[in-house]
């Protein structure tokens, strides 16, 4: 035995030793080449200085004149954005035939565009847009500064129809802060390609308010942190929009109205002809886990959108999102005559006598449904049926469907004005300083007869309130691969997908006739073998122990 | 006297408890995935289910080899019907009457007729119908894009194989009861199929061949 010890164990010991002692030492030595020297700041992408051009180092007076200066170089830019939805907020889509964008829809936020012209342009990348004779082939019309400019002073003014205030104004009007007059020269100087701040400025505000509209695009997401979004992450990956929005002559990649369920396109490489990334697939691949993974994650991708599990909550970042506005409370005045409104605990209106209640979450579950791309508008030509809840737009897609893919949706619900006579939606004259606006007069007979006569539509008189919900894809907020779902979040009785059609769960999907029949069998071959043994075991009592 | 006669080889005892551990977990692992509880989490009892599974299918092709090349697959040979009828007898009442065992166990003919037809059930059965519908589960991805298999879908092969898998279970505990409780002596079956031998009492069967 000593022998053995002697032999085989000391030897192994003392070489253990030795190994250990070198690869700690190697673990000491200083890596060679330090990675900060090796950082360089990363050069400008720009070739040119603006603050150095003669034709920026003027006393602006107006937007527009600080757009003549920009086509004096850029002599393509507005041509090219006349072409863009951006601009045209219309959107012929092939697919449907529909033609939808902001100018053309309807929605159950502040629920259309027409007749509220000078409030809602607030976010057109134009200059003037306040009825319906607005050029849209005025060149000096479009708005560089609001994406362009980095100094984050250019605010388009609320109510301006897109100009920014060029005299100090207040907002809110009477009770609000006032805002000064932004310095056109200094801004215009400061042109370059657009971050998350500018596109924000429109994007994180729709629907009237931060983080309102998506949920998964609010104020948090100009500097968000890892775990809010791995790819914008301010400290990590920093991805601007247009890293995934990709742009080319001012068209930008990404369309809500047209978007791509299923991207079979592969990774993007130069020499492709399509170059737009605004698909997790363009970059990932559609079997984006790693060899070390489980191989069947890879599985999921014939069936699952990616950010059905890599967005396993939206409005995250601490903002809370609308996901319920009921117009048809609108108007209360309290006993003083005092207009009316609540708010919660941490200042969001819950009821605003201007808009009717609200409910706001924040950190919400999506829904799910499955989804291949198309989606059908109810627009304002449409009859909608009001005896049931009115759809604003219907997402398509099944199981059997190759294309579609689940995938999670925030679905704003409310109640919202209709005809209720010729059966169409309500258009609210809202704003405006004359007696028809709703937020002047609150005489809903009046706002909607305005609001659907600029629509080339007669009012009945007659309005009533419909339910309506509106399908929203979430595509931002990616969480790190450590706090995407794991398994069980669907794998589970009550799990996230219990209420898709089609498609069978294991862990959650269940044939309840198969279930009662095995566990039947289990019952009827344990019960058998119990009565067998006892049967056995009285017998052999009754014989008198003789087994 | 006394005398131990071999009834398990090397390799019937290591397939026997190799199954009982794979069997064993894949149950536990099964019925988790199916959702019947939680206790590993999905995500671990997925992993192990599948890696058990290759497992399981190896030992599978193994067995299958051992059992075609040593001429084992004899003993699986369905009996002739009196034989079934004498053992159905025997479970049925005769062991109330405290009666012998109608057949004796040796090397060349280990198991009953009951139990041949059962294991044969077992063999040519409900583990191959385990065995293929798993596969068709894991490799779903595989094969359901193609046209000409969109007669089958992932439910229809989930319900086969857990349909199967409560016949496994239920299997389990037949067996269990059978291999634990029916010796002359206590536990002498499992004895046998850890040491591979049995004594043998050296009374004589009720009947032999």
């Amino acid at each position: 035995m000593t022998k053995i010890i002697l032999q085989y164990c000391i030897p192994l010991l003392l070489s253990l030793a030795v190994v250990t002692a070198t690869y700690a030492k190697a673990e000491e030595e200083p890596a060679t080449g330090q990675l900060e020297e090796d950082v360089k700041e990363v050069p400008k992408t720009s070739t040119a200085d603006h603050t150095l051009f003669k034709e920026l180092q003027k006393d602006f007076k107006t937007g527009p004149e600080v757009t003549k200066a920009c086509l004096g170089c850029h002599n393509a830019a507005s041509k090219q954005l006349h072409q863009t939805t951006h601009w045209t907020w219309a959107y012929d889509n092939e697919l449907t035939g529909q033609m939808l964008g902001k100018k053309n829809v309807v929605n159950n936020f502040c629920v259309a565009t027409a007749s509220n012209w000078a409030r809602c342009t607030s976010c057109h990348i134009g200059y003037g847009w306040k009825d319906a004779k607005f050029d849209l082939k005025a060149e000096d019309n479009v708005d560089c500064l609001v994406c362009h400019e980095t100094t984050g002073t250019y605010k388009k003014f609320p109510t301006a129809a897109g100009h920014p205030n060029y005299e100090p104004k207040m907002w809110p009007p009477k009770k609000g802060k006032v805002w000064p007059p932004p310095d056109l020269k200094k801004i215009a100087q400061s042109v370059g390609a657009p971050t998350r701040e500018s596109c924000g400025a429109c994007h994180f505000y729709g629907g009237g308010g931060d983080g309102v509209k998506h949920g998964h695009l609010d104020s948090s997401m100009k500097n968000p942190s890892k775990e809010l979004d791995v790819h914008m992450d301010a400290a990590g990956l920093n991805f601007s929009c247009q890293t995934c929005h990709t742009a080319g002559g001012h068209e930008i990649a990404g369309s809500k109205y047209a978007l791509k369920a299923s991207d079979d396109r592969g990774i993007v490489i130069p020499g492709q002809p399509d170059q737009a990334r605004a698909s997790c697939e363009s970059c990932h691949g559609s079997a984006p886990h790693p060899e070390e993974a489980d191989p069947h994650l890879n599985d999921h991708t014939l069936k699952l959108a990616c950010v059905t599990c890599h967005v396993p909550e939206y409005a995250r970042g601490g903002r809370k999102t609308k996901m319920w506005w009921d117009w048809s409370t609108a108007g209360k005045k309290d006993e003083k005559g005092k207009p009316v409104v609540i708010k919660d605990e941490q200042g969001y209106d819950t009821y605003h006598f201007k808009k009717g209640d609200f409910t706001w979450e924040a950190n919400v579950v999506p829904e799910y449904y499955w989804f291949d791309g198309e989606i059908e508008y109810s627009l304002l030509e449409d009859k909608i049926d009001d005896t049931s809840v009115v759809p604003i737009n219907k997402i398509k897609g099944s199981y059997d469907d190759e294309k579609a893919r689940i995938w999670p949706f925030k679905v704003m619900r409310g109640r919202q004005p209709y005809d209720a006579e010729n059966k169409i939606f309500g258009v609210p004259h809202l704003f405006g300083k004359d007696d028809e606006a709703y937020w002047k007069s609150f005489d809903w007979d009046k706002a909607l007869r305005a609001g659907l006569r600029e629509r080339g539509y007669e009012y009945s008189g007659e309005h009533g309130f419909v339910e309506t919900e509106y399908y929203w894809p979430v595509t931002h907020m990616v969480a790190p691969a450590k706090n995407s779902l794991t398994c069980d979040a669907c794998h589970s009785e009550n799990g996230r997908l219990q209420n898709l059609a089609g498609v069978y769960i294991p862990g959650q999907s269940r044939f309840a006739w198969l279930d009662i029949l095995g566990v039947f069998i289990l019952i009827a071959s344990l019960g058998a073998v119990v009565v067998h043994g006892f049967g056995r075991y009285l017998a052999s009592r009754t014989r008198g122990g003789k087994s | 006297m006394e005398q131990r006669i071999m009834l398990y080889a090397r390799f019937e005892r290591f397939w026997h408890w190799s199954q009982t551990v794979l069997v064993t977990v894949m149950l536990i692992t099964g019925f988790e995935i199916h959702g019947a509880y939680a206790l590993l989490g999905f995500e671990q009892a997925a992993a192990v289910h599948s890696f058990t599974a290759w497992l399981l299918i190896g030992l599978w092709v193994f067995a299958w080899f051992w059992h075609l090349t040593t001429g084992e697959w004899k003993q699986y040979k369905p009996s002739a019907p009196d034989r079934i009828v004498a053992m159905v007898r025997y479970y049925g009442f005769e062991i109330f009457q405290g009666k012998a065992h109608p057949f004796h166990r040796e090397f060349s003919c280990k198991l009953n007729p009951l139990q041949c037809m059962a294991y044969l059930l077992l063999h040519v059965a409900i583990s191959p119908i385990i065995w293929v519908s798993g596969l068709a589960y894991l490799f779903y991805k595989s094969w359901s894009t193609i046209e000409a298999m969109s007669w089958l879908s992932l439910g229809t092969v989930a319900l086969i194989h857990t349909a199967a898998a409560y016949l496994m279970l239920a299997f389990v505990i037949v067996h269990l009861y059978l291999a634990m409780t029916m010796d002359e002596r206590p536990f002498s079956s499992l004895r046998a199929m850890v040491t591979g031998y049995e004594k043998d009492t050296g009374e004589q069967p009720g009947s032999s061949k």
